[in-house]
Formats: structure tokens, C-alpha cells, sequence
């Protein structure tokens, strides 16, 4: 076998730069860019999500094992790695998990002032959050528990997309305590 | 290794995989987890008795950021797992396996790795893995890269174009058996393929790799454990990997010297062996792969069909080392030989010598 600790033949030989270019400014960044194209087809049950949000509803998906509710739906539980099946419907309400004051610009919401509040919305009935956008109030009005529902678009203006909700508004019900809010579906005693 | 005693006896005990064309609707999600559970419940294993748990896959072939950490769902991770993963094939992330197995901490591990190149465009995926500098830009096809190999090849009479259509019959013909085959032919004549044309010249399009969807899932488990799981294991008796240089340029390309190094140290010579199943992406690839290899006629090569029929970037590797595994588990075969390869025209190597008892 060839010695691994020799350099390649090529590799060894000295490198000579051509008089004609040798006063050159050496070369000190090279710029390569990358573009990938792809067509991504969402499975079956994000599908059936993206297609219920043009009626204005939001779907979950229910664990075969204990019930928990998953949203949005992706055909699995992720605790048992087991092929979910059954979708159940969800109401466009639920409380704050857990939130953030973000400060940097989400590209293409131009309408939207900084600082904004993200926040983990946990809807009635489902044991998981999802990422959603809190206004209709003082950022830091917000607080783990407050109960919020969804602000949709006008109906002419609804699509198969996740986009149809602008926000979550406060509702002025009294707040979820917080020892009970935010995720459920990963506590032991699933209560 | 394979003259050392002091290594822990590790083996395959249970294996899944399926490719197909195009899984369209079918997200990695989905298709892992039937894969993992059909290989955990064949040997009655739940996930909370798995040790370590290893999958190998590629965010640029998904087109997602963290895209593993999405199929980690299939797996069920909870509570917490022991987990890792390479930006690499399943063949790889089996190896880190086996080393923590080797440390002694976990008696069982799962492997796992898929790719669903039907979503993106792989020549240009397979692009990115070149040299950043000089050749990425270029945006050179991994066919026509592996053409120029088949070339140098041809120009120095070490193969000819009857050998690599030998090799793609055997392919097809071995493929007709396997369901995870899509290219195959029972009756295959190799007059046809002698006449098809050159579609990156000198290269066939039987002569390259049949791209396909899919996934592989892996149980390993060491010494009694392995026993007790499975009657007849597939034991590893040795495994090595090897890298050749980067750069195209400094590389004799007719040969793959870190295949024919991981081979010798993985013990390749100390028995017969009874098959092989070799990952190349084109025929003039396995035939160098044949050569390094120095397989003779008691060994025969790649019964599945081999890459050339299904090939799953990020799961060829792995599905070879689960085609002689099964074959071993099954009383087929005694000892066999599993190569995966990676980077351009064969760069990196593993091969893994498998066993019954």
C-alpha cells in the first residue's frame, strides 16, 4: 500500500506562480452560490390540516396510546413513535404556554412593529402548543395563562394555510393557573 | 481489529428496509416509523430497552434544516434517549454504534437512516459535497463525475464495456427477487444493454444507479443479549472505514485505495466469503470495488441487486450491510461482506465482514 503519511504526488511539488500574474492581489474570498430547488408534498394529514384552515378550522391528531392530542397533526406520536390515524377538530381558543418579547423583524410581515410577542399557544383540548403571534394587547400585558383566541382573516381573503390566523387575542377570561398551563401531553400523569 | 480478541462480540439481530421510486405523499416520518417498529417487534424489543439509538441522513436532501431531529418522532423518544446522528450514510452511524457498544455501557442499539431524493434535484445535491472552491462552482453532475472515473477507466483497458454490462445484468437479474429492487429484469439480454446508448458517455443508463426512495433500520445487540434475541445473529467480526483525498485531482481514480485498506483491516482475508454486497453508483464502480476487493467466483456479489438497482443516498450503505445480515440470520450464508461508500467516484469506505455461528 502507498504511504499514508505522503503527500499525494501533485500535493508535493512546489508551486510556481506565472510571471504574468505574479504582482496580482492574491485572491483572498471566493464567493459560491448554492441554490436547491425542491418540491416538498405535505403528507396526508398536513394536507387535511392545511386544507381545514380554509374553513376556518384547526385540526389535531389523537394518540392511540392515551388520547393526547397533537396539533399540529403529523401522523405520528412522537413519545411512541406510532402512526396516528384519527384527527380530531380543536376550537380556535386556548391559553399562553409560555411566550417571548422577540425584537428582530419576521421577513415578509412588514405590518409588524417590534417588538412583537411570540408565544406557545396551548388550544382547548389539545396537550401540546404550537408558535403563534400574540397582539390585541400591551406586550407586557401577556403572561403565562392568559386565555387567548384566534383574530382569522376576512373570508374572502382564506387559504389552505396557517397564514389564515393573524394573531391571538386576549378573551378577558380569567387565566389558566399557571402550575396547569403549557404542555401536558409530556407529564407522566397526563392529568 | 479482526486478529484482536479483546473487541465485545456485536451482531445485526433484526433488520427493515424499503425503497421505492417515489414515495411522494409518504413523508421520512411516516415511512421510519413503520420501518423501526416492524425491526423492533421482530425481535421484541421496545425502544426503552435500546441502548443507544444512531441514524445517518442529509438536511440537503431534505431541504430542511435539522431535518433528523423531525423523523426522531418515528422513533418515540420519550422518555429521553441516548441518540446521535451523521450527516452521512446509515452505514456510518452503524459504525459509531458499534464503538459505543464497544465502550460497554449498552447492551443494544438501533440504526436507522433514509434519504427521498424524489423531492430535490440529487445531481445537484451530490454537487455540494465537492471541493467549495474549484470544483462545487462548476455544479458538475455526480454521473458525469463518475463518467470521467468509467473513462479512465475504459482508456486503460481495466474494464471494458462488455464487464460493466455484465455487471448491470447481474444487477438486474439478481434484482428480480427483490421487492425493494426497482430496476430489475429476469430476462435482461445483454445484447440490449450493450446496445442501449451512452447517456454520459461512456456511462449507460443502465450503467448508473437507479435513484429511489427509502429507509433501513438496524438492531444491533452485543454478546448474550444478541443471543437471546435472535437464533442465529449476524456478527460483526470486523469493521473499518477509510478515507481517501477530497480533491479529485491528486486521486488515481481507476482504483479506491481506502476501500481496499478498510477491507484488509475489517480482516476480509482470514475466511472465505460467501457473498458481498458492494455500494457503487455506477457498474465501472463495482467492478473497481470487485478488484479491491479481490472477490473471485465462491462469492457472489450483490444478490440483492445491489445499488444499481434501488439506490437511496444516505440508506445504500446501510441496506448492504441488511441485505448479508439478513442473509446470515436466515442460514443463507455463513460470512459475507457489506460495503457502503461515500463522497465522488468511491472517496470513503466501510466494509463490515459479518458472520453466523
Amino acid at each position: 500500500m502507498t504511504d499514508p503519511n505522503s503527500p499525494p504526488a501533485p500535493l508535493s511539488q512546489q508551486v510556481k506562480i506565472p510571471e504574468s500574474i505574479s504582482g496580482l492581489e492574491p485572491v483572498r474570498s471566493v464567493r459560491s452560490p448554492i441554490r436547491l430547488v425542491y418540491d416538498f408534498v405535505p403528507s396526508p394529514p398536513v394536507q387535511e390540516y392545511l386544507r381545514s384552515y380554509s374553513k376556518k378550522k384547526i385540526l389535531g391528531h389523537r394518540s392511540p396510546i392515551d388520547g393526547a392530542v397533537f396539533v399540529p397533526p403529523r401522523g405520528v406520536d412522537p413519545r411512541h413513535g406510532v402512526l396516528i390515524e384519527e384527527s380530531v377538530e380543536l376550537s380556535d381558543r386556548g391559553h399562553v404556554g409560555n411566550f417571548c418579547v422577540t425584537h428582530l423583524p419576521i421577513p415578509g410581515r412588514d405590518d409588524l412593529d417590534t417588538p412583537y410577542v411570540s408565544a406557545w399557544i396551548h388550544l382547548d383540548g389539545a396537550n401540546v402548543g404550537f408558535l403563534g403571534l400574540v397582539a390585541g394587547c400591551e406586550n407586557d400585558e401577556v403572561h403565562i395563562g392568559m386565555r387567548v383566541q384566534a383574530v382569522w382573516k376576512k373570508e374572502e381573503e382564506l387559504g389552505n394555510t396557517a397564514e389564515n390566523i393573524l394573531f391571538w387575542k386576549p378573551t378577558g377570561e380569567p387565566a389558566v393557573p399557571i402550575e396547569k398551563a403549557g404542555n401536558r401531553a409530556w407529564d407522566q400523569t397526563n392529568e | 481489529m479482526s486478529k484482536s480478541n479483546s473487541f465485545r462480540d456485536v451482531a445485526v439481530v433484526s433488520v427493515a428496509s424499503h425503497q421505492t421510486k417515489i414515495l411522494s405523499e409518504v413523508n421520512e416520518v411516516q415511512l421510519m416509523a413503520d420501518l423501526i417498529s416492524n425491526c423492533r417487534n421482530s425481535v421484541g424489543v421496545t425502544q426503552e430497552e435500546i441502548g443507544f439509538t444512531c441514524s445517518g441522513s442529509s438536511d440537503f436532501l431534505a431541504g430542511q434544516a435539522f431535518s433528523f431531529v423531525h423523523t426522531l418522532d418515528s422513533v418515540g423518544a420519550f422518555p429521553p434517549i441516548s441518540e446521535s446522528h451523521v450527516e452521512m450514510d446509515g452505514a456510518f452511524a452503524l459504525y459509531e454504534a458499534w464503538v459505543k457498544l464497544q465502550i460497554g455501557e449498552v447492551d443494544t442499539a438501533l440504526v436507522y437512516s433514509y434519504g427521498k431524493p424524489s423531492a430535490g434535484s440529487i445531481i445537484d445535491v451530490l454537487a455540494t459535497q465537492l471541493d467549495p472552491y474549484y470544483v462545487s462552482p462548476l455544479w458538475p453532475d455526480c454521473f458525469s463525475i463518475a463518467a470521467l472515473q468509467a473513462r479512465l477507466l475504459l482508456d486503460k483497458g481495466l474494464i471494458t464495456l462488455e464487464k460493466m454490462a455484465e455487471t448491470s445484468m447481474r444487477s438486474q437479474k439478481n434484482g428480480s427477487d427483490n421487492p425493494n429492487a426497482v430496476r430489475s429484469s429476469k430476462d435482461v439480454s445483454f445484447e440490449n444493454l450493450m446496445n442501449e446508448p451512452a447517456i454520459v458517455d461512456p456511462l449507460r443508463a443502465s450503467d448508473i444507479s437507479e435513484i429511489a426512495d427509502g429507509g433501513c433500520a438496524i438492531i444491533l445487540a452485543a454478546g448474550d443479549k444478541a443471543k437471546s434475541l435472535c437464533e442465529r445473529p449476524a456478527w460483526i467480526k470486523g469493521i473499518d472505514h477509510r478515507v481517501d483525498s477530497h480533491t479529485l485531482g491528486v486521486r488515481d481514480l481507476t482504483r479506491s485505495p481506502s476501500a481496499f485498506l478498510a477491507a484488509e483491516k475489517a480482516g476480509i482475508n482470514t475466511d472465505r466469503l460467501d457473498l458481498a454486497e458492494i455500494h457503487g453508483m455506477t457498474s465501472a464502480q463495482e467492478l473497481i470495488l470487485e478488484k479491491e476487493f479481490d472477490l473471485n467466483e465462491e462469492t457472489k456479489v450483490n444478490l440483492s441487486g445491489g445499488s444499481l438497482a434501488s439506490d437511496t443516498m444516505m440508506a445504500s450503505g446501510l441496506i448492504r450491510i441488511s441485505e448479508v445480515a439478513s442473509r446470515i440470520i436466515s442460514g443463507q450464508a455463513d460470512r459475507g461482506l457489506a460495503h457502503a461508500t461515500s463522497g465522488p467516484c468511491l472517496q470513503q469506505n466501510l466494509v463490515c465482514i459479518l458472520e453466523g455461528e
